[in-house]
Parts: C-alpha cells; structure tokens; sequence
C-alpha cells in the first residue's frame, strides 16, 4: 500500500483516479477468493476479450488454424464463427507463412487480424511475416503504413509437449524494435491487454500460456466492463514488499507468488512484479522497486542466454547499480531444448525452491 | 499478335473457370487510341531514363547500397498498372523504381528518397527496396522475395472483406509483380491456393527475365513453364510476351476485368529480360551476349514507337524524350537536406505511447525532449 502511495508521489501525481484503481486491484489480487467477487477463467477472458472487440469494430477479424469449426485449438476462439460467421473467423489452411502475410497485408489495407498461431512454435515458419513486413514497415514507409495487427497464441512450455513445442518466444521478439510484446498472467491481464492490444495501431506479439488458459482468477467488475483496457508499457506489482524485488512474467507470477508466500514465513519479504509487457519494458517500475529493496532476482520460462532475465539485470545494473547490495539473480529454463521425461522437464523449469533459494542468496548475501 | 490472342483464349479456357473471352474490336482495329499510347509511351521512356540515370547517380557516389534495375521489363510495369486506378494497390520485389512510377508516386520522390534524403517517399528511411505511398497505394518494396505474395494477397482480401463484411463499395484489385526466382518459393504456392479458395481479386504477375542473379530459370526449376502452376491451384494460367505492351495490356485487361468481377485471381507469367546485371554490384559474367542481343532487339519502346508511327498514332516530334523531367529530380533530390537527428527514432510505432517509459516514469512522448531523439548518437 505504502509503495503504491510513494510511487503515486513520484509520478508527480496525487491520488489519482488511476492510482486510487491500482490501490483496489491490488487489494483484489492480494485476496485469491473473496467472497462475493467473480472468478474467471483465462480462457473466458481472452474469448469475451475477442468477442467484444469484434462487435465493437467490424475491422477486426480472426484468422487461425482450427479457430473456426473446431471452436479453437485451445477453444479460445469457442463461439465466435456461430456469432461473426465464417466472412470474420477464417480456418486457414497449414500455410503460416501465407496467413501470417496475408494478415499483414489486410493490415496494411485498413483491417484489423488477429492471427492465431497453434503455438508461438510455429510462428518460426512465419517469422518473417511478423518481423520483415509487420513490425519494420511503419518505420521503413516513414510513418505512412502502420499495421494494426495481433499475433497471439500459447507460448513456452506446456507438460510433456517434448523439445519443438516448448520453447519461449518472448526474448526473441521482444528485441525486435516495432513490435510490442505482451505477457498476460491473470484474467484480468489477459482481458486488458488482449483489448488493448487489438485496439492498438501497431504489430503485439500477444504471449499466452497454454497452462494458464484453465485457471480461474478474481475479476472486478471494471475488468468485465466492455471498454476495459490495461495499458501497454507498464508492469504490476503484485505483491508489495521492501527485502527483495522478484520479476517475471506469465505462468511464472504464479510460482513466484507462492515463492514469495514461503519468503514470508522466513521474514523476506518480496516484491513481485509481474511485468505484463516485456516490449516496451517497464523500466521505471523495475528501477524504482529495485531502489527501494536494493536486491533483484529476475525469473522467466525460457532459455537463459541474451533472455528476458539478462535484459532487466542489464537495465537494473545501468540505472540503479549504486543502489544495489547484492548481485542480480538470473532465474531462468535450463540451457538444454525441452526433454520429455517428466522428471527432467520439472528439472529444466524453474520451480518454487529455485526462486526460494536464489531470492535468500540475494538478501543473505550482505549479511 | 493473332496467334498470341489464341494462346491466350486457349489457356483461359483451359482451366475449370471458363471465361468468355470478349473481343472488342475498335472501328480502326487498333489495340490503342493515340492518348493511350502516348501514356504507355511516356510511362516506358520514364521508367527507362530514370533507371539509367541512377546507374550514372550510382556511379558517381549520391545513391549505394543496393540498387536493382529495370531496364527491358518496362512493359510489364507500363501494361498492367496504367490499367489500375488509384486505389488498386501494387505490391513489388526490390526491382521496384519504376512500378512506383507508373503507380504515380513523383519521380522527384523516388530519386529522394534513393538518395537518403528527408523529400524522399519515405523520408529517406526505406531506400531503394522499400518504396512505399500510401498516397497510391504502393505497398512496397518487398527485400526477401515472395514476402511480398502474401502481403498482397492480403491487401486484396481486405478489399473483398470491405465489399462482404462491411458492405462498402469496393473492387480494387492488387497486382503482385514478383520474379521466375520467387516461383520455387513455398508462400508463392501458398498465396496462390488461398486466392483461389476464397477467389481474391489479386493478379499474380510473373516477370520471368529468366534469371535469378545468377541461377538461370532452367538449372534451378523442374517444370520451367510457370503458366502452368495457376491451373493446378484452380485460377487461369497466361503466358505472354513481356516485351510487348500491347501484348501485356490486352492480358492485363482480361485480369483485372476478371478480378473486379469477383471470380477471382489470374496468374501471368511475361517472358521478359532485364538488360542489367541484377543489381548494379552484379558483374553479370553468366549470362550470354547472344542472348542479352537477343532481347535487346525487342526492346518494348522501339517496339511501341515503332506501332505509334507506322500506325499514324504520333510522329515523331510528339514522342520526344522526357529526359528534363529525370533531371529535374536529381535536381531536386540533391538539394533536398538529409533527415535531422531526430528522425533517427521516430515512426517506430505509430502510437508513440508504446515507444516506451523515460526514466522519469512517464510516456517518453509526453516528454517534451522527446523529437530531440533520446539515444546518445
């Protein structure tokens, strides 16, 4: 609470109506079941997210393997051919390359696609498409033609889907300068920042996880409300806490959390940030926690080599590094591709201990 | 020209969409009237003065990187664009001066814009591969090839989306120019079932010169006969003459009348030559100077300056050349500034909110240093 209040006072702002709606997400976050608050699914609100901005723009449509008849690979997509017919939900053919274009194309004519891909994997056969054409032409023409475009789909790790299915995307797209790369954790992210980035005039990489498509998570009423947005370029605190600053994104807020409950019980007390938009990157926020606990430990899902992770150590060792007691910690997937045996799949993750662990290594460490 | 017509009949019809063919014979049985021709005419003699002047620019240090020509594929630009209207789009490979040309961006533009300049179509940010005006509908300039197919595929599913979904009165078409190389490329055969399954108004135009830098056509493709490929996906396959406008054009009207119709896409193999290396860093060593004769005989403006003056069309004072108008922009492109500082970091994004959060914690573009440019350059 005391953290969103001296924030609020840096920003040069006084309790403002986007503060004072921060204090109540945050408050709402902090409690998993309160009585009386709905629960939605990710998978609902990416689907009534879609829904609604569909209605509201006849612009925007969707194009994707299985999107239509099958409802969706991940059922994402359930309902919408019923509703919009088949003239704005599209069964492509196998053809990544060419749809992926396609979408752009449409994009540089004036609509609004929201390409699925069955999973950020195969967007390496149209990686081209994403980079080359999408996220370079509002640069390359000058400003002339922008592309209003959304790719989406589950990104990095699933259980047991073995090398070629797992691997995470974000830092890859995320250094490309033109795109803006999205990582939703809860409902509520998912909503905001699907709307948002469907509304939004440039190419989003839009991150989600396919093991977070079931779980439930409270949601506010302003969350259901159709104009709902979260803005691009900011990152949430989803925990306050003054020992350590713990980031990350997507499926890992939620091990972080739960790290961050066993902290507790041992007297750290952490500072989770769920970053929510790796591209552009929340700087500030990082920066201004980090200042105020003086330690870091980043954790993602993906490969830890030029990562996520090794972009906010840099960043955090470039504006804050007087500030900081003990070195930056670098949690991140194991540096091997993806093994099947489920055993050595959990060994290549990062669990609940490893962030335990690497957090108590930051605050011991000047001890 | 007889036998041509033929072919072209015969090839049209050949494939499961048949198509009435409609003839239509002027009263002096000309292909063209005068205006027409004087249009062709000037849009080739721009095209061709222009390309040789950038060789010369080339040459002489006020352009580099990479630049590829036109020279002797004129008639395939000239005969199907000058048919388009302004809001048809035109997606292109690299070899993409003189498609903007005829698709009407300013040839002071296009020679800014070669020069790096802050005049230039893009503000001198694209360069020569990536000409692009939203003006008229020019959407590039493609550097991978066959990236373009399927960005035009889309531009032409936008305009059947317009027509169903939003109930606009649209029947723009899009012309895909792209070369005999692209023809092995996997979004080619992509691109072309999906236009065919959901029959986009899109034109799929081969400009087959018959080299790819320096892989001949016959070494690197199993059936060269690229005409025929449309057939298989379910669209007419056409083969025509790329060195004769009059040929292309009267293919290109059956193309785009088709396409506007709705039933769908075409494809147009031209065969066709580049007089030119592939870029003006190519030696071009490998190809043959009988053959490079061969074709310079049939060079597409002797070609129609002879029809226009035999036919009584023009003479031979109305057909001067439009050297000034090149030179004029050279002019122009010279004294043109280059782009200030702060152009380094603009136009990432079109909403600059996204460009990210100062260190001061609020949007960068609320920061009114912003357009000084934020990097230590």
């Amino acid at each position: 609470m005391w953290g969103i209040l001296r924030r609020s006072a840096v920003d040069g702002g006084g309790f403002s109506a986007s503060s004072l709606r921060r204090t109540r997400f945050a408050l709402v976050s902090a409690r998993s079941y309160a009585a009386g608050s709905k629960e939605m699914t990710v998978r609902d609100a990416l689907n009534s997210a879609i829904d609604e901005e569909m209605s509201a723009d006849p612009k925007v449509f969707v194009m994707g393997e299985e999107v239509g008849q099958y409802q969706g690979a991940y059922k994402i997509t359930k309902g919408l051919l019923e509703k919009y017919g088949p003239e704005r939900v599209y069964d492509t053919p196998i053809t990544e390359a060419g749809f992926t274009g396609i979408g752009v194309g449409a994009a540089y004519a004036g609509l609004k696609p929201v390409v699925e891909f069955m999973t950020f994997n195969f967007s390496m056969q149209a990686i081209d498409h994403i980079i080359n054409s999408a996220a370079k032409s509002n640069y390359m023409s000058a400003g002339q033609i922008n592309v209003p475009i959304v790719f989406r789909g589950p990104n990095g790790a699933a259980a047991g889907v073995g090398a070629q299915h797992s691997q995470c995307y974000a830092a890859w797209y995320a250094s490309v300068p033109g795109l803006k790369v999205l990582a939703p954790y809860s409902a509520e992210d998912a909503r905001g920042l699907l709307k948002a980035a469907i509304r939004d005039p440039d190419p989003v990489v839009f991150l989600e996880n396919e093991l977070l498509y079931g779980e439930s998570f409270p949601i506010s009423e302003e969350a259901l409300d159709s104009s709902f947005c979260l803005p691009i370029g900011k990152a949430k605190i989803e925990r306050e806490g003054k020992d350590v600053t713990i980031t990350t994104f997507s499926k890992m807020v939620g091990f972080v959390l739960k790290a961050a409950e066993k902290l507790a019980e041992e007297g750290i007390s952490a500072e989770v940030i769920n970053l929510r938009s790796i591209r552009p990157l929340d700087r500030a926020t990082i920066n201004a926690s980090v200042r105020k606990t003086s330690r870091l430990v980043t954790v993602e899902e993906g490969f830890p080599q030029h990562g996520v992770c090794a972009e906010i150590c840099a960043s955090v060792v470039e504006e804050s590094f007087s500030y900081l007691d003990a070195p930056v910690e670098r949690i991140a997937g194991a540096d091997v591709p993806m093994p099947y045996a489920a055993n050595l799949e959990r060994l290549a993750l990062p669990q609940v201990e490893d962030i335990v662990r690497a957090a108590k290594r930051a605050c011991y460490r000047s001890k | 020209m007889c036998l041509c017509r033929t072919l072209l009949i015969q090839q049209i019809r050949g494939s499961s969409n048949a198509i009435l063919v409609k003839e239509k014979k002027p009263t002096n049985s000309l292909l063209i009237t005068k205006e027409e021709g004087l249009v062709l005419y000037e849009d080739m003699i721009l095209g061709r003065s222009f390309e040789d002047m950038c060789a010369q620019m080339y040459y002489r240090g006020k352009m580099f990187g990479f630049v590829h020509l036109y020279n002797g594929q004129e008639a395939v630009s000239t005969g199907f664009i000058k048919l388009l209207t302004k809001s048809d789009s035109v997606v292109s490979t690299y070899r993409d001066h003189v498609h903007a040309l005829s698709k009407g961006v300013s040839a002071r533009a296009v020679m800014s814009e070669l020069f790096g300049k802050v005049t230039g179509c893009c503000r001198g940010q694209g360069g020569s591969m990536h000409m692009f005006s939203k003006e008229h509908n020019m959407l590039g300039g493609f550097a991978f090839i066959g990236e373009g197919i399927p960005v035009a595929t889309g531009a032409a599913f936008t305009s059947k989306y317009k027509r169903e979904v939003l109930k606009q009165d649209c029947d723009d078409v899009t012309v895909a120019f792209f070369g005999d190389g692209t023809c092995n490329n996997g979004q080619f055969y992509e691109c072309l079932n999906i236009a065919a399954l959901y029959k986009l108004p899109i034109i799929f135009v081969v400009e087959n010169n018959l080299w790819a830098i320096g892989m001949s056509h016959l070494r690197s493709t199993s059936d060269p006969e690229i005409w025929k490929k449309g057939p298989a996906f379910g669209m007419p396959g056409v083969h025509v003459d790329g060195m004769d406008v009059l040929k292309v054009r009267e293919v290109a009207k059956e193309a785009v009348t088709r396409a506007r119709r709705g039933e769908g896409p075409t494809l147009v193999e031209c065969e066709t030559y580049r007089f030119r290396g592939h870029s003006l860093a190519d030696p071009d060593e490998l190809r043959d100077a009988a053959e490079k004769a061969k074709y310079a005989a049939r060079d597409t403006i002797t070609a129609l300056k002879k029809y226009l003056i035999e036919n009584k069309l023009a003479n031979e004072g109305e057909l001067k050349k439009i050297d000034d108008l090149v030179e004029e922009a050279v002019e122009f492109a010279d004294a043109s500034p280059q782009p200030g500082r702060s152009q380094l970091l603009e136009n990432v994004f079109a909403d600059p909110k996204g460009f990210g959060i100062g260190p001061d914690g609020r949007y960068r573009c609320e920061d009114p240093k912003f357009t000084e440019g934020t990097a230590q350059v």
